[in-house]
């Protein structure tokens, strides 16, 4: 029971790190960026290059999400933002088109076979007769917590937090009242594809493996938060990686042989759509 | 090139030419954009294996059944379409795609991983269709169904869809019931995707889930959107394009969907109408559609 708790835990964690960029990103351009995921898979992918490159563990992550970070303004600059007033299905099908591209690239640059993250980290794994938790699910829990403060009081303490918060409301009355709006999209998407990469880091850490194709199951898992959190509310999608976890663990622990996790979750997302399409915690919008 | 090999590219190049059809249909008559279309196909594929395989069907009744069983899914996956729309519906049909896939991997009377060996060729008179003649089968319907399409394109559903996809709730407020006609797109579109599933089920004389997941709905998608979103011909050209290109560059068979990608990302950069749309474009200009928006706002006095 508890075990299963911690788990439930751990595995929310690591929805909630690529989630929550995803909302920021939705809450602003409402495109469905589902390369954001390819972002996911890039983190984890170049920090382990790195690392056996002969970086030290720290740089490796440190420079890894750098780049992906900047991967993720890139993505907006380049791609995203020249198509934004052609209608909605552009946006979408180019992102789908850009994850695609993404993942076959990973697997031509890196290989297609899954490598371990060969690392030790210096921290006690906790075991006790009733509960085991690894060092790395400690870090995941404890990063997450730390990340989840910081970007509260990012969004509510700072003027970049204004403008974000004042895009995510009405991008147009938000450039209409002298916000640089380019910029601040731009931010959303540094921030948001930081948190992708960090935690695909993390994941790949927790599950000492990376495969280029790492991104597939979370680019749209992601969105299942999104949609549970009610598009667009950050606090929403925290507590809905917690939800979607706990019903996870729950179900598949209760009647595991049936179908995997990844099918619970979207069949929790299909129903709670017929009876609540505005999501758990989102506002009825028009 | 052995007649062979041609005769088999034509096959899969008819078969996605039915397929991305049934997609335009509901993306670019009705504006309801599903990620999750290989679900159809295979349901389609399946339903037919388990028939003639499992209950030792005819092929010819369970060419009917399976097409019936995948509208009729459609129909009921249409449902949920009716509560979501947008962004929603497209994560629903994602969700559908993989949990379609789940249970034909993880349900044991689908064969689990392994499939389901040993389809019949259909046979008329009691002589199996060769290749060829299969090819020429394949033929028939593929010009059946362009011809229902180009039919569908001018009937009063066609009106209802368009001003679904213009504005959905514009369309309410002048009368046209939205839930009737997203209905009339997803039954359609499962129709339509369940022959295409049959008729390719029947020619590999195998069917596995891998076959349908959600890589596979991106490649129909492709053909959709490279070829030209709401034309008759567009998807045509697309599948011609998709189902063709790998085998003209058989050497970049590993970066298949490195090349699927790129085309899909730089086909929405510089011609967001693909192929056939731009074309037409060209000549007619875009006025055309430009007035019919506005002319759709005035009545709905928005």
């Amino acid at each position: 029971m508890l075990q299963n708790i911690v788990n439930a835990l751990v595995l929310g964690s690591s929805y909630v790190m690529i989630a929550v960029g995803l909302t920021l990103v939705y809450g602003i351009l409402k495109i469905l960026h589902i390369a954001h995921a390819g972002i996911y898979a890039f983190g984890a992918l170049f920090a382990v290059y790195l690392y056996e490159l002969g970086f030290p563990f720290i740089l490796a992550i440190l420079l890894s999400l750098v780049v992906s970070s900047f991967l993720g303004v890139f993505v907006y600059r380049g791609f995203y933002k020249h198509v934004l007033n052609r209608g909605r299905i552009v946006p979408l099908v180019m992102s789908v088109g850009l994850f695609a591209a993404m993942e076959d690239l990973y697997r031509l640059v890196w290989g297609p076979y899954k490598r371990p993250f060969d690392v030790y980290l210096n921290l006690p794994d906790i075991m006790t007769p009733s509960l085991y938790l690894s060092s790395r699910g400690v870090l995941m829990l404890i990063v997450t917590v730390i990340v989840v403060f910081v970007l509260y009081l990012l969004l509510m303490k700072t003027k970049l937090g204004k403008s974000l918060r004042a895009c995510s409301n009405d991008l147009h009355l938000a450039g209409a009242f002298g916000v640089n709006t380019d910029r601040t999209i731009a931010y959303g998407f540094l921030i948001g594809s930081c948190l992708a990469a960090l935690g695909g880091i993390l994941v790949g850490l927790y599950d000492n493996t990376v495969y280029p194709t790492m991104g597939s199951v979370p680019s749209y898992k992601a969105f299942v938060v999104v949609v549970l959190g009610g598009f667009g509310s950050i606090r929403g999608a925290v507590i809905a990686s917690y939800i979607l976890a706990l019903v996870e663990t729950f179900v598949v622990y209760k009647l595991g042989y049936l179908l995997p996790r990844d099918a619970i979750a979207f069949l929790t997302m299909i129903v709670l759509l017929m009876f609540k399409p505005e999501g758990l915690f989102g506002k009825v919008q028009r | 090139m052995s007649l062979d090999y041609f005769l088999t590219v034509s096959v899969f190049t008819m078969i996605n030419m039915i397929l991305a059809l049934s997609l335009n249909v509901l993306i670019g008559y009705a504006g309801q954009v599903s990620l999750g279309h290989a679900a159809f196909f295979g349901i389609g594929a399946y339903a037919s294996a388990v028939l003639t395989v499992k209950f030792g069907m005819n092929y010819w009744l369970a060419l009917l059944l399976s097409v019936l069983i995948s509208g009729l899914v459609g129909l009921l996956l249409g449902l949920p379409a009716l509560r979501v729309k947008e962004d929603f519906l497209v994560l629903a049909t994602i969700g559908i795609n993989f949990v379609v896939v789940s249970i034909f991997n993880y349900v044991k009377f689908f064969g689990g991983p392994y499939g389901i060996l040993g389809l019949p060729r259909p046979s008329l008179f009691n002589h199996a269709f060769s290749t060829r003649e299969y090819a020429i089968y394949v033929l028939v319907w593929t010009v059946l169904v362009i011809l229902f399409v180009r039919y569908l394109s001018k009937t009063f559903v066609k009106l209802g869809f368009d001003s679904l996809r213009e504005d959905e709730d514009a369309a309410e407020s002048i009368g046209v019931s939205s839930p009737r006609y997203k209905m009339y797109a997803f039954t359609i579109a499962g129709l339509l995707a369940g022959l295409a599933g049959n008729l390719w089920a029947h020619y590999m004389t195998v069917v596995f889930p891998d076959n349908f997941v959600f890589p596979v709905s991106i490649g129909i998608l492709t053909m959709v959107v490279v070829g030209g979103v709401g034309t008759l011909f567009g998807p045509l050209v697309g599948a011609v394009i998709v189902t063709a290109l790998p085998e003209i560059l058989r050497f970049a068979r590993d970066y298949r969907m490195l090349i699927y990608g790129l085309i899909i990302v730089f086909t929405m950069f510089f011609m967001p109408k693909g192929i056939v749309g731009s074309i037409k474009e060209r000549i007619y200009g875009a006025a055309l559609s430009e007035e019919r928006i506005e002319k759709i706002r005035r009545v709905a006095g928005g």
